[in-house]
């Protein structure tokens, strides 16, 4: 099993212990050991940025603190000094305001990458994304395309309460005209980021702050400058016959951890990370379900109205007959996120949520 | 209209101490009899002044019209004139056909008529090249036909058909035109803003940055109710920050459906905003087309040349009610007639025909030959065809992949399907 893993190095498929070994004892900057290279998920943002910056210079970064301070959690480190401030604009905070000016900058024919300081913060410019942006393309019957990404940590964090710490994608990816993105790793994050600014669309891009520390490996292959992930296809981290994990962002690795755990318990199951919330790869996900006939959902968000629900609803219309239990849905606690640390860990899934999960679809649990 | 919460001057000058003491001494009352005296100071000049005293950045305007030496007594020639008083009647002949279209059942949902506000779209577009854009709200129609769309195209996309400029997409409150860098339409109101900000940003990003030679301006048009709207200070915050080259036009008509400016805002003057953020702050008269031209060449003036945005507040009125659905009840008939005597189409008929510019005749043959148009485009748009099923899916993104994949594991818009609308989605 190790080495059919071992061989899927190209397409990223490390299971949850192989990247502990090899994370084990670096530091956060990209290390050469042994021929794997490694590259924080900040990195990857970071370079991502840079490449497609000097590759086209109708794309600018705007947004609050992206220029002197080096990006509030350093994403855009180095961009100021290397393309000056013309195209690395340092905004008030005036979110609705340097949303719109973005969006009318991307109807004339230019390409930003908005960032904002964290998702929760996009809610002061919404109306932007949703109805100058999403819908322009739409109401001008092609005439006017978006080609602007909007960016930044979305989902909980450390003990940073209940405003900072909502998850954006079910309500962003519930707007036609709009595409979401959600990388796990540093491929994914540097592949979709690229493919993202390039895209002609609206580009949510969800990322997650407690990830851009983490190293990943990386191939060759990712690290060319011309590489680019496919929007809408999810990716299979890990292969398995009993059950089926969906999942994004930081969650994969705790899908990634739930089943090394269900492994020891001769569960074998099957992680695939979305990637792509809008479009979400349903075929992916059914034909993963008719294979292993169970499913377990996880995000971190809101229960209500959220991605699990849409991929619940998707796999009972598709895939009804193919079923042997009942699909499970883990999200997090339906409560504005708590403070204090312990209630944060309960408001949040856990590793044991989505083995008990697992379990109880395979109906091993008590 | 004071009432009961307006403890502010009314707007329209008066000889009140109040007055005197809370309006800078710059601010003239409209002037009594004659339409626009050629030879009288523009307002703006002695604006400026004062607030040069005070601030001295803002002092663009007032150089440029100490430069200038009026070489002809009249502010417009015969073309010009002509051109002015077509396109007026234009907007009014084509709104006054929508309202009938409306209640003929041809046009439908939300439709906001300018009837009344002509001279500030004609006074400030037509100065505009095709190249530059201009973005609006929900009271579009007019500022589309303006900045060159065609009557057919804007009235086919009323009635809904595919031959409308947005091919019925978006309706009477979303009028794009790429074509012509008409950038909407928006429906909310201070939504154009930040976008027509956007605009000029990308302007001044050619020139600085792409090193194209490239000094299009942007005007962005929008009511007195957008003024206390959030968005509208971020922008006018950013324009002056970065200098951008666009021009904030507020169409004041005195009411947002039934609020009225005074009852709603603390400060009723609206120009006065603007150099509050380093930007000059102009007030005209906006049922006089020429008055607006002349305020609207020096900041067209001042945003090519590089020097940054300009504020101007066009004191103006709808005739007609906020939409064709708002029973107007609560304006005064009083006002209302107060300001259909000083109808711009009217006063610019006099003004041509006193200054010999043009003949009874010359203008009986424009109105005539905009009403032809005005039908023809009714006509144009009643036999177009409603879109075809399978427009429903398309243009939602420019890279349709955006609908995912199909449970043929290819990309949803690649089956054939999908275009003849019987793709599930």
């Amino acid at each position: 099993m190790w080495g059919i893993l071992g061989r899927r190095a190209v397409d990223g498929g490390f299971s949850a212990s192989s990247l502990r070994r090899m994370r084990s004892g670096l530091v956060s900057a990209r290390s050469y050991a042994a021929g794997s290279k490694e590259m924080t998920v900040r990195d990857a943002l970071n370079s991502a940025i840079d490449e497609e910056m000097s590759a086209d210079p109708k794309v600018f970064v705007m947004g609050e603190e992206v220029g002197q301070y080096q990006g509030a959690y350093k994403i855009t480190k180095g961009l100021l000094e290397k393309y000056g401030p013309e195209r690395v604009y340092d905004t008030p905070i005036t979110e609705a305001g340097f949303t719109g000016i973005g969006v009318g900058a991307a109807y004339a024919g230019l390409k930003p990458v908005v960032e904002f300081m964290t998702f929760n913060f996009s809610m002061q410019a919404i109306d932007h994304i949703i109805n100058s942006a999403a819908k322009s393309n739409y109401m001008s019957a092609g005439q006017i395309n978006v080609p602007i990404v909007f960016r930044g940590p979305n989902g909980a964090a450390a003990g940073v309460g209940a405003q900072h710490s909502q998850c954006y994608a079910a309500w962003y990816a519930s707007v036609p005209g709009l595409k979401v993105l959600a990388p796990y790793s540093a491929e994914d994050a540097r592949g979709l980021l690229k493919a993202a600014i390039r895209d002609p669309d609206p580009v949510v891009f969800l990322e997650n702050e407690l990830l851009y520390g983490e190293s990943f490996p990386i191939s060759e292959e990712a690290l060319d400058s011309s590489f680019c992930l496919p929007i809408g296809k999810a990716k299979i981290e890990r292969e398995g016959k009993d059950v089926t994990i969906t999942t994004f962002s930081k969650m994969v690795g705790f899908a990634l951890k739930a089943a090394e755990k269900l492994a020891e318990e001769g569960i074998s199951a099957e992680v695939i990370n979305l990637r792509s919330i809008r479009p979400l790869d349903r075929a992916t996900i059914n034909a993963s379900v008719r294979k292993t006939s169970r499913l377990v959902t996880v995000e971190e968000g809101f229960p209500q109205h959220g991605v699990c629900a849409e991929i619940c609803a998707s796999v009972v219309e598709e895939s009804f007959s193919y079923l042997d239990a009942p699909v499970e849905r883990i999200a997090g606690a339906d409560v504005p996120m708590p403070y204090a640390a312990n209630l944060e860990r309960l408001a949040l899934p856990q590793v044991e949520d989505i083995v008990r999960a697992a379990k109880r679809a395979c109906f091993r649990s008590k | 209209m004071a009432t009961a919460f307006s403890a502010t001057l009314p707007l329209h000058g008066s000889s009140s101490q109040e007055n005197r003491l809370l309006l800078p001494p710059t601010r003239l009352p409209p002037p009594p009899s004659s339409f626009l005296g050629s030879t009288r100071s523009l307002p703006f000049r002695r604006l400026n002044h004062a607030h040069a005293a005070r601030r001295s950045p803002v002092v663009a305007v007032q150089e440029i019209v100490k430069e200038k030496k009026p070489t002809n007594p009249l502010l417009i020639t015969k073309e010009e004139g002509l051109v002015l008083y077509e396109d007026m009647i234009l907007g009014r002949s084509f709104e006054d056909m929508c309202a009938q279209m409306y209640y003929r059942g041809k046009m439908f949902g939300f439709v906001h008529l300018y009837n009344g506000q002509e001279a500030v779209s004609t006074g400030f577009i037509k100065l505009l090249t095709k190249s530059d854009s201009v973005v609006s709200t929900y009271r579009d129609h007019v500022h589309a036909l303006s900045k060159g769309v065609s009557a057919r195209a804007v009235m086919s996309e009323l009635f809904g058909k595919v031959t409308g400029c947005c091919r019925g997409q978006g309706g009477s409150m979303h009028m794009f035109s790429k074509e012509h860098n008409m950038l909407g339409g928006f429906a909310f109101i201070g939504e154009g803003i930040p976008v027509a900000t956007g605009a000029a940003f990308t302007s001044k990003y050619k020139r600085e940055v792409l090193k194209q030679d490239c000094d299009d301006v942007t005007v962005a048009f929008f009511g007195d109710g957008t003024c206390n709207n959030g968005q509208f200070y971020e922008c006018l915050n950013m324009a002056a920050l970065y200098k951008l080259p666009i021009i904030f036009v507020v169409e004041n008509n005195l009411w947002a459906i039934g609020m009225s400016h005074l009852r709603s805002t603390s400060d009723p003057e609206i120009w006065k905003k603007g150099p509050a953020f380093g930007m000059p702050g102009v007030h005209v008269d906006g049922m006089d087309v020429l008055k607006v031209r002349e305020v609207a060449k020096e900041a067209v003036i001042r945003a090519r040349r590089g020097e940054g945005p300009t504020l101007v507040e066009c004191e103006t009125y709808r005739f007609r009610g906020h939409s064709l659905a708002d029973p107007d009840e609560l304006r005064d008939a009083a006002e209302k007639a107060k300001y259909a005597a000083r109808d711009p189409i009217t006063a610019l008929k006099k003004y041509l025909i006193e200054n010999k510019l043009a003949k009874e005749g010359e203008l009986k043959t424009i109105e005539k030959k905009i009403d032809e148009l005005v039908e023809e485009a009714v006509e144009f748009a009643d036999a177009s065809p409603q879109p075809g099923r399978s427009q429903l899916l398309e243009n939602v993104f420019a890279d349709p992949k955006g609908f995912g994949i199909g449970p043929d594991g290819r990309y949803r818009c690649e089956d054939p399907k999908f275009t003849e609308g019987t793709a599930q989605v």
